[in-house]
């Protein structure tokens, strides 16, 4: 898959086009769809009689390594080019400072409580190592609301600009898709294709699919009410009686393209049940840190990794200070991002040279914003979720916790990716920031009253990750994967570019895992 | 698949701004070289071309002696190189031709003649 369109784009129209097998199919292909292969706990069992890994990044990935390490008896050392361990598990809150590249410093004002996760959000069901490490560090998980029937889904092409509900497109083009083929079958289209036991088996789940009557037509009435919603809905009491919502036409509903956003929700990786830690992502950071923080050299920009027949030595340049040092282990477990990476200097082999120098990185883009009151809720009764637009922001996130508090509320503004993460990534902040309050009040008017400030993270001017994740084409994957991750003398590489689930924490942490514990097998063969 | 997705692509309207910002989700929409560095390529490059420096550095395109050939530019913009991205995919011809042609007449570089798109379609 090359750089655009975003793999959600991708998988939304086939998804919509072909059926969802199509999905799975090219999800495969892409690497999206593997199974976590967590297998509980990793045990490395023998003692490795002192051996020391030094692990270069305190991402997911290298903390994991280093809890793990240190565990088994190893001598671990950490390096992080950052003020704080986390890498990419980040979150931002009120009196935080960011300095992106380029220079400009935003200092978040968000009222006490509030944050945004510039990187990971969400953690999926499945993703069972991440959860297995939340659970064990103590990391309190709550559900993060990926689909809310409630919000919107926006083009600016379709229904005059009108955002509409989810559950009104979705039961509209359930609706649509279901009378059209029932109308085939009882057209005797689809004789070739069904039999006649199916025939009549099929007819009736087309009817529960869509919501539609007896005589195979999806209408305005009671039936397609119940699915999207109604104009009155009913009550108790003398005023009760329900007024049927009026339904959209097949060609609106197919021309509006809203149905592209409808098949999000069956991507494995956006399938309930979804978390996110109490508080901000950065909760497992802190819970890591708490772990190996003692092992962590911060603000340590790694200029050079040399390995020689007895150890492997990373020089390094304090990012403040300027001091300059070296830190020496007999191996090494390299975190550092492939757009970082392939710029250091490093004595590898020539095939593992190659995949670092073969991933570009991807663009991506969020933005949190500021309101004065919780208007979502308040006026919308959209709680959690998200609204899909086709408008450059993409996306608005409404915050998963604290639900009908009084006072401010913080929600993700923007999270594009492809052409519009690099069109708003080469603005100011101040810039992408008013340009996401102008895009998100065709979609919530109220943001012209109620938006107070904001934060903004175009992930190529990160200076610790520059690109938001590694991009593996399906040719380089093919090429350049496995030597990526082979261990090349006594270095070897994991974070989510070393994964089939790339931008995911799981693809890091379960990289990591592989890693040290091929590393774990050389030490105790040694 | 990647037809049915082609032609969906092209399907896609166009309703971007005076300056081609924010035209399009799969590809850029911006109509000049000048349009196409500032809302592209300054989010790495910055502004005024000179890059930036992090944990690894976005290099200045600066007084840069490798511009002279027009090739590199041309093949790194399109497939990209390390981690610059390719964006072979979300530029014409055309766009490639204006913004290689751009970096090599600015931030003092005076390098002529301009790419043209056969040389672009060539390079694909």
């Amino acid at each position: 898959m090359t750089e655009t369109p975003t793999r959600r784009d991708l998988l939304n129209q086939i998804g919509a086009i072909a059926g969802g097998s199509a999905v799975y199919l090219a999800m495969t292909s892409m690497g999206f769809a593997a199974e976590s292969d967590y297998a509980g706990p990793v045990k490395l069992e023998g003692d490795p009689k002192g051996a020391s890994v030094l692990i270069l990044g305190a991402g997911v990935a290298g903390m994991a390594a280093a809890l793990e390490l240190r565990k088994a008896g190893y001598k671990v050392q950490v390096l992080d080019y950052n003020s704080r361990a986390g890498g990419r598990t980040w979150t931002i809150r009120g009196g935080d400072t960011y300095t992106e590249l380029g220079g400009e410093t935003q200092h978040c004002r968000f009222a006490e409580g509030l944050y945004i996760n510039p990187g990971p959000w969400r953690i999926p069901y499945h993703h069972k190592g991440m959860l297995d490490y939340c659970k064990r560090l103590g990391v309190a998980l709550e559900p993060f609301i990926q689909v809310n029937h409630n919000a919107y889904l926006h083009s600016k092409n379709a229904y005059d600009g009108k955002p509409q509900r989810y559950r009104e497109v979705q039961a509209d083009y359930h609706g649509t898709v279901a009378e059209l083929l029932a109308k085939a079958v009882n057209a005797d289209k689809l004789d070739d294709a069904v039999s006649k036991d199916d025939r009549e088996r099929l007819l009736l789940s087309l009817r529960s699919f869509g919501a539609l009557g007896v005589d195979g037509r999806y209408r305005t009435g009671e039936y397609a009410s119940s699915r999207r919603g109604y104009a009155k809905p009913p009550g108790g009491g003398l005023s009760a009686e329900p007024e049927s919502s009026v339904i959209s036409s097949s060609s609106d509903v197919l021309k509006s393209g809203l149905w592209r956003a409808l098949a999000v929700a069956l991507d494995y990786d956006y399938q309930t049940t979804l978390f996110q830690p109490v508080g901000g992502m950065d909760m497992i950071a802190r819970a890591f840190a708490r772990e190996v923080g003692d092992l962590i050299r911060l603000n340590s920009k790694v200029t050079a990794i040399r390995q020689d027949e007895t150890g492997v030595t990373a020089s390094w340049c304090h990012t403040v200070t300027g001091e300059m040092g070296q830190s020496r282990a007999d191996y090494c477990l390299c975190t550092i991002p492939l757009s970082i990476l392939s710029q250091i200097e490093m004595n590898v082999g020539p095939k593992l040279a190659d995949a670092i120098g073969a991933v570009p990185y991807a663009p991506g883009m969020k933005i949190g914003l500021q309101f004065k009151r919780r208007f979502w809720e308040q006026d919308e009764a959209i709680y959690g979720g998200i609204s899909y637009t086709d408008l450059p922001i993409s996306t608005i996130g409404y915050p998963a916790t604290d639900y009908f508090k009084d006072g401010p509320g913080v929600l993700l503004g923007a999270y594009p990716f492809g052409p519009y993460a690099y069109e708003f990534t080469a603005m100011t902040p101040a810039e992408r920031i008013a340009k996401a309050v102008e895009f998100g009040a065709v979609i919530h008017p109220q943001y012209r009253s109620e938006f107070e400030h904001g934060v903004a993270v175009g992930w190529h001017r990160v200076p610790w990750s520059m690109g938001c994740y590694g991009q593996w084409s399906s040719e380089a994957r093919a090429k350049h994967y496995r030597n990526l991750c082979a261990m090349d003398g006594r270095i070897l590489l994991a974070g989510e570019h070393a994964s089939y689930i790339p931008a995911w924490q799981e693809g890091a942490l379960l990289s990591s895992l592989d890693a040290i514990g091929r590393l774990h097998q050389r030490v105790m063969a040694r | 698949m990647r037809w049915l997705f082609v032609l969906l692509l092209w399907s896609a309207p166009a309703l971007a701004d005076d300056d081609g910002v924010f035209g399009s989700p799969f590809r850029f929409t911006e109509t000049s070289g000048a349009s196409i560095y500032t809302h592209v390529c300054a989010g790495c490059h910055m502004p005024d071309g000179r890059g930036a420096v992090g944990a690894a550095a976005y290099p200045s395109l600066a007084d840069d002696a490798r511009l002279a050939a027009v090739g590199y530019p041309i093949g790194v913009v399109l497939r990209g190189q390390r981690a610059m991205p390719p964006f072979g995919r979300t530029l014409s011809d055309s766009q490639v031709a204006d913004v290689v042609d751009y970096i090599r007449t600015h931030f003092g570089n005076n390098y002529a003649p301009p790419p043209t798109e056969t040389e672009i379609r060539t390079a694909r």
